[in-house]
C-alpha cells in the first residue's frame, strides 16, 4: 500500500513539534530556573537546555532507530537508518502514515528531550555538570529508548494493550521515578528550603508548558482531526481543574491561595491527562485534574518530608505521582466512543485497568533500577556531586564563571 | 555635624523623602538593605510548607546635617515613617568629624 502524505496532518504535526520543543526550551528551563536560589539560576536553566541539545543529537544518530525500528522480541527496535541513512524526504512514517518520517522522528525527539530535562529538577543546586552530560547520554540510551519502544514502538507493553496517549508512562513516570533514584544517590542539599528566587520566571515557564502541551497531547493524535481536537479540550480542562484543585488544597492547608500552588496544580493536571488525552471524555478529564492535584499535593507536602528525600523541585511528587494517577485513570475512564483503541473499567473492560497497572509497575521498576545503576556508575567515575564550597557559593560562578544578575 | 541613619519600611520611602524635602532637607543616600529587629521575620509558604523569612527588606537612609537641624530631620522621619506596628525601623545618630564637597574642595559646615 502506498501511503499518501496529508498536508493538513503534516502542517499540524510541524506546529505540534515546535510547540513541544517550546516546553523544554524555555518552558522547563524557566519553570525550574525561577524556583532555585539566584546563585544557581543559570546552571538550573542550562541543565534543561543542554539536555535538549544532547538528546537531539543522540536521537538522530541512533536513539530514534532503536526506539521505533521494527520490533525485536518486544524489547527493542531494529536499528536500521542509523544517522538517518535511507530515510526518504517523502517517506511516510510507519506509525503515522499521513505524515513524513522525518516529521515523526522530530516529534518524538522533542518528547525524549523533555523527559530528560524534567529529571534535572530533582538534582539541581548540587549536581556536577559533567556528570549531568554523561547522565543524559546514558539515560536516553538505556532507559528512555527501550521504554519508548515498549510502549509506543510496538514493544511488549504495547502488545499487552497498555494505553499511553502522549507519555504518562514513557515521559512522566519514567522521569519522576528516575528523579527519585538519582536524588537517593546524590543526597540532600545543604539547604533544602524551597524559596523561589524569581517566581515570575516559573509563572512564565509553567504557562509555556501549558501552551506547549497542546502540541504534546493534541499532537499525539498524529493527525489534524477530531481526535486531536478532543485531546486538546480535555488537556485544557484537566490543567484548569488541576490548578483550581491545588488552590483549594492551599486554602485548606495554609489558608491562602499561592501562585506556586496554582501553577504546580496546572502542571499536575497536564501530566495526569497526558496518557488519557486521546481516550477520555471532558467530564473524565475534570475528575482526573481535580484528583491529581490532591495526590501530588499530599506527595509533596506529606510524603516527601516523611521520607526525607531531597527531590528539589518535586519531579517525583508532580510528574511521577500525577503520571501514575493519569495512567491508572486511563484504564478507568477510556471511552470507546472517543477512541476505539481504549475501553476502560467504567465501560465494562477491567482488563484495561490491569494492563495500565502492569505498564506503570514495569516502567517504574525498570526506570528506578537502571537509573540507580547509571547513577552509581557515574558516582564512581566522574562523581555526581559538586564540592561543598561550590554548592554553598553557587554553581553559576563555580561551574560556568557567570552570574545571573549583575546588581 | 551629625550623621542620621534611618532604617525604615521600603514602602515608606516616598513619604519620608517628600516630608524631608518639605522640611528643607534635600540630600540623602538611600540603600536597599535587609535586616531584623523585634519583628523577627515573616512566614512564606511554598508547596504546602512554611518557611520563616528572618531577614526582611528594609530601606536605609543616610543624611548628614548640621547640629541645629538634627531634631527637625529626626522628627520629620519619625512622623512620616511611622505606622505604629512592629517593623517601623530605627534611627541612629552619630557625630561626623569632617565633610568635604568633592566638586569645590570646600569643607566643614559649608559642605554639608
Amino acid at each position: 500500500m502506498d501511503a499518501v502524505l496529508n498536508s493538513g496532518d503534516t502542517a499540524w504535526m510541524l506546529v505540534s513539534t515546535a510547540l513541544v520543543m517550546l516546553m523544554t526550551v524555555p518552558g522547563v528551563a524557566l519553570f525550574y530556573g525561577g524556583l532555585t536560589k539566584k546563585e544557581n539560576v543559570l546552571n538550573t536553566m542550562f541543565l534543561s537546555l543542554i539536555a535538549f541539545a544532547v538528546t537531539s543529537i543522540i536521537w538522530v544518530l541512533y536513539g530514534y532507530q532503536f526506539a521505533f525500528g521494527a520490533d525485536i522480541m518486544g524489547f527493542i527496535g531494529s536499528p536500521v537508518n542509523l544517522l538517518m541513512n535511507g530515510v526518504g524526504v517523502n517517506t511516510a512514517a510507519a506509525l503515522a502514515p499521513t505524515i513524513p518520517d522525518f516529521l515523526y522522528i522530530a516529534f518524538q525527539l522533542t518528547f525524549a528531550a523533555i523527559t530528560v530535562a524534567l529529571i534535572s529538577g530533582a538534582v539541581v543546586e548540587r549536581m556536577k555538570f559533567s556528570a549531568w552530560l554523561a547522565f543524559i547520554v546514558l539515560w536516553v540510551s538505556l532507559v528512555y529508548v527501550p521504554v519508548a519502544h515498549w510502549v509506543w514502538g510496538g514493544g511488549f507493553l504495547a502488545q499487552l494493550g497498555a494505553l499511553d496517549f502522549a507519555g504518562g508512562t514513557v515521559v512522566h513516570i519514567n522521569s519522576g521515578v528516575a528523579a527519585l533514584a538519582l536524588v537517593y544517590l546524590i543526597g540532600k542539599r545543604k539547604d533544602t528550603r524551597l524559596l523561589p528566587h524569581n517566581l515570575g520566571y516559573s509563572v512564565i515557564g509553567a504557562s509555556l508548558l501549558w501552551f506547549g502541551w497542546f502540541g504534546f497531547n493534541a499532537g499525539s493524535a498524529l493527525t489534524a482531526g477530531g481526535l486531536a481536537a478532543s485531546a486538546f479540550l480535555v488537556t485544557n480542562t484537566a490543567a484548569a481543574a488541576g490548578m483550581v484543585s491545588w488552590v483549594i488544597m492551599d486554602y485548606l492547608k495554609v489558608g491562602k491561595p499561592t501562585v506556586l500552588g496554582g501553577i504546580s496544580g496546572a502542571v499536575a493536571g497536564l501530566v495526569a491527562i497526558t496518557p488519557a488525552a486521546g481516550f477520555v471524555t471532558v467530564p473524565a478529564a475534570l475528575i482526573i485534574g481535580l484528583v491529581t492535584s490532591v495526590i501530588s499535593y499530599l506527595a509533596v507536602s506529606y510524603l516527601k518530608p516523611r521520607l526525607g528525600y531531597d527531590d528539589a523541585l518535586d519531579v517525583f511528587g508532580i510528574h511521577g505521582m500525577s503520571g501514575i494517577w493519569g495512567s491508572v485513570a486511563t484504564g478507568l475512564f477510556a471511552a470507546p466512543f472517543i477512541n476505539e483503541l481504549g475501553t476502560g473499567l467504567i465501560y465494562g473492560n477491567p482488563g484495561q485497568l490491569t494492563a495500565q497497572v502492569i505498564a506503570v509497575a514495569v516502567v517504574a521498576a525498570y526506570s528506578f533500577v537502571v537509573t540507580l545503576i547509571i547513577g552509581k556508575l557515574l558516582d564512581f567515575t566522574v562523581g555526581l556531586r559538586v564540592s561543598s564550597k561550590e554548592e554553598i557559593e553557587g554553581l553559576d560562578t563555580h561551574l560556568h564563571e557567570e552570574t545571573g544578575y549583575r546588581i | 555635624m551629625k550623621e542620621i541613619v534611618a532604617i525604615i519600611r521600603p514602602e515608606k520611602l516616598e513619604e519620608v523623602k517628600n516630608a524631608l524635602e518639605a522640611a528643607g532637607c534635600h540630600g540623602m543616600t538611600v540603600t536597599e538593605v535587609r535586616g531584623r529587629g523585634r519583628q523577627l521575620g515573616i512566614t512564606e509558604s511554598y508547596r504546602g510548607r512554611d518557611y520563616r523569612i528572618d531577614l526582611l527588606p528594609k530601606t536605609k537612609i543616610e543624611i548628614v546635617v548640621n547640629d541645629e537641624d538634627v531634631d527637625t530631620v529626626v522628627e520629620t522621619i519619625v512622623k512620616s515613617a511611622q505606622t505604629g506596628d512592629i517593623g517601623d525601623g530605627k534611627i541612629f545618630i552619630s557625630g561626623v568629624d569632617e565633610v568635604v564637597r568633592i566638586r569645590t574642595g570646600e569643607s566643614g559646615k559649608k559642605a554639608v
